[in-house]
């Protein structure tokens, strides 16, 4: 039974080899990555179901018992993520397929997107932390080439920033995972997590909880290292930064949410804190750096900054409800954002640009755009009853209920400039008239999207919808993953067998 | 022993360090490089120096013996020199292009091509 824990991994994997056998051929590329990721779909919708009724599964790769092989575990936490890593990455070929330029998807681009969920799906799987490292490894190197495919001028100073520094994060992960090693001699988390709790506290534990820190911030983008994101998502095409924008970052949380739960509980305090205060700048420092832009792409990637601020002050709270909003706010976050991407990229086939003084009248022209536009975009905002109002509703709830008045001042007053670059966006593209003579030569090679483009967007909009419409069920399934994950006793319980 | 060896793991890290805060884009590759190797050396001393004693079963024994040297950090460290030649082949690669389509090796110059 849970053999199956491996399927996510395997379908992405076998796609990708497959894919690289057919390099020519890219309609077999397709009907192979249109199977392989509705099958991983599937095997995380049905590892989820068997976690939610049975509890968290384990498999102990190659059946070497638990703190001496590779562990993969699967809790609802990362059941939750699994299905939303899968969903976005079938979801996003769908619209990569009539969306990319042919010439781009010819250079490889299948097997590398294969590869990146692979990538994803291990990060989320691993209960080993050298095999995090790895699988960040397999999921960067593939989001590499992704971001630089075509090679063009635009994409090279984001892709040298964004690989520079996403080295340079990896470098820190792994020296404070040889640290960790040297100092317990084991790489398990549950292992780690059991052993340092009977260990006194330690300067070289806490330096080692620094180095993941500083490492797994940098990935989530968290003030002050998030700069290579808003520099190198709007280059490569939509439909690829759209799952950048829908998943790595959030591995990155993901990643500083297990560690900072599972494995660094002791001197917990002081890195709340330090969260408590980054998570407001995050959100400050994202939001103003979006008011400033004009480019819908780089509008919503200072946006992300600015969400995962959100994600963090709920993980800095660290009381029931506030991790439950922030579980809340992943999933909320990863369709609407995705979606946005999607829909700039829609934007920028119909203008041939994402500056906003150059395009305008899309809601005349394309109606059912518009509104497919304005469900994501208000969501994001907060307005009821869409996702986002729940999720930063239970976050700012959870910031009440324990006094932190300030954090929850500042994420009301993010809200509401979030607000004001949606509707920024939404008046320009879509309200304002089109300039006619003075605009840019572009506007004249005016074309009509696809419609294949618009499935994948309705899809995550009617998404957004339900989750904004069953609040309810989602929350209390939040809520349960978040009681399982400020309880790592039974996490350590299910892998090592000991309380 | 050890101490020589930290030595040297930490000049290498500073000379990674002081090397990728440059401008020139070769010799930010050559920072990501110093430090890498410095990572692996790292491993190496965390795991512990024990020399001239290999992890294998004696004969006349059933299990290993105190002291054996530690196999499982040179075994990260093999998958992790492994993963940074791939990137670093990657990322000369890249720095090739980027040198193709901007005509520079200053990183300053790169600002704004976007």
């Amino acid at each position: 039974m849970n053999d199956l824990l491996i399927l996510p991994i395997i379908f992405p994997l076998l796609t990708a080899i497959l894919s690289l056998m057919f390099r020519k051929q890219l309609n077999i590329q397709r009907i192979f990555g249109l199977i392989g990721t509705a099958a991983s779909l599937g095997s995380t919708l049905f590892i989820f179901h068997i976690v939610h009724s049975e509890g968290i599964q384990v498999l102990q790769l190659g059946n070497w018992p638990a703190p001496f092989g590779i562990t993969f575990v699967a809790d609802l936490f990362s059941s939750i993520m699994l299905i939303l890593a899968s969903l976005t990455g079938f979801l996003v070929l769908i619209y990569a397929i009539s969306s990319i330029d042919p010439q781009k998807q010819r250079r490889g681009f299948y097997p590398l997107y294969q590869f990146l969920l692979m990538g994803v799906s291990g990060a989320f799987l691993t209960g080993d932390i050298f095999n995090l490292y790895v699988w960040f490894e397999v999921m960067l190197i593939s989001s590499f080439v992704l971001l630089v495919l075509g090679g063009d001028r635009s994409q090279m100073e984001g892709a040298v920033k964004y690989v520079s520094l996403n080295l340079f994060s990896s470098i820190l992960f792994l020296v404070g995972a040889g640290i960790l090693y040297g100092k317990t001699g084991t790489l398990n988390m549950a292992d780690l997590s059991f052993k340092l709790a009977q260990e006194p506290e330690s300067a070289l534990i806490n330096s080692t909880a620094v180095l993941f820190f500083i490492a797994f911030g940098i990935k989530a983008a968290v003030f002050p290292l998030f700069f290579w994101l808003p520099d190198s998502y709007h280059t490569p095409a939509a439909a690829i930064s759209a799952l950048f924008a829908g998943l790595l970052t959030k591995v990155g949380v993901y990643a500083i949410i297990r560690t900072f739960s599972l494995i660094f509980v002791k001197n917990q305090d002081f890195f709340l804190t330090v969260l408590l205060i980054l998570s407001g700048l995050t959100m400050l420092s994202g939001v103003l750096g979006a008011a400033s832009q004009n480019d819908i792409r780089k509008i919503l990637s200072f946006h992300i900054i600015s969400q995962i601020g959100y994600m963090i002050m709920g993980m800095a709270f660290f009381t029931p409800l506030a991790l439950a909003g922030t579980i809340f706010y992943i999933i909320h976050h990863i369709i609407v954002k995705t979606n946005l991407f999607l829909i700039s990229g829609v934007v920028r086939s119909i203008y041939g640009t994402e500056q906003l003084s150059e395009i305008g009248g899309l809601y005349k022209k394309y109606p059912l755009l518009s509104i497919l536009f304005a469900i994501p975009a208000f969501s994001l905002a907060g307005i009821p009853p869409l996702s986002g109002f729940f999720a930063k509703f239970s976050l700012i709830w959870a910031g009440m209920n324990i006094q932190q008045y300030l954090l929850v001042a500042i994420s009301m007053l993010v809200g509401i400039l979030t607000l004001y670059s949606m509707t920024k966006i939404w008046s320009e593209a879509f309200w304002k008239e089109k300039l006619t003579e003075s605009a840019s030569p572009v506007m004249e090679t005016a074309r009509k999207y696809r419609p294949a483009m618009i499935l994948p967007i309705a899809l995550f909009a009617i998404l957004t919808l339900c989750i904004g419409l069953f609040a309810e069920p989602i929350f209390q399934l939040a809520s349960q993953a978040a009681a399982q994950v400020l309880n790592p006793g039974e996490y350590i319980y299910h892998v090592l067998g000991i309380q | 022993m050890e101490f020589m060896y930290a030595l040297l793991a930490s000049v290498l890290f500073a000379a990674g360090i002081y090397s990728i805060l440059r401008r020139s884009l070769v010799k930010l590759l050559i920072g990501i490089i110093l430090l890498s190797q410095s990572a692996n050396l790292y491993i190496f001393i965390a795991g512990g120096l024990t020399p001239a004693s290999p992890p294998l079963i004696q004969e006349s024994n059933q299990a290993l013996i105190q002291p054996y040297a530690d196999p499982l950090p040179q075994a990260l460290i093999l998958t992790a020199i492994v993963i940074s030649f791939g990137v670093v082949a990657f990322f000369l690669v890249l720095l090739k292009r980027v040198y193709q389509v901007v005509q520079t090796d200053d990183l300053d110059d790169l600002r704004g091509t976007d």
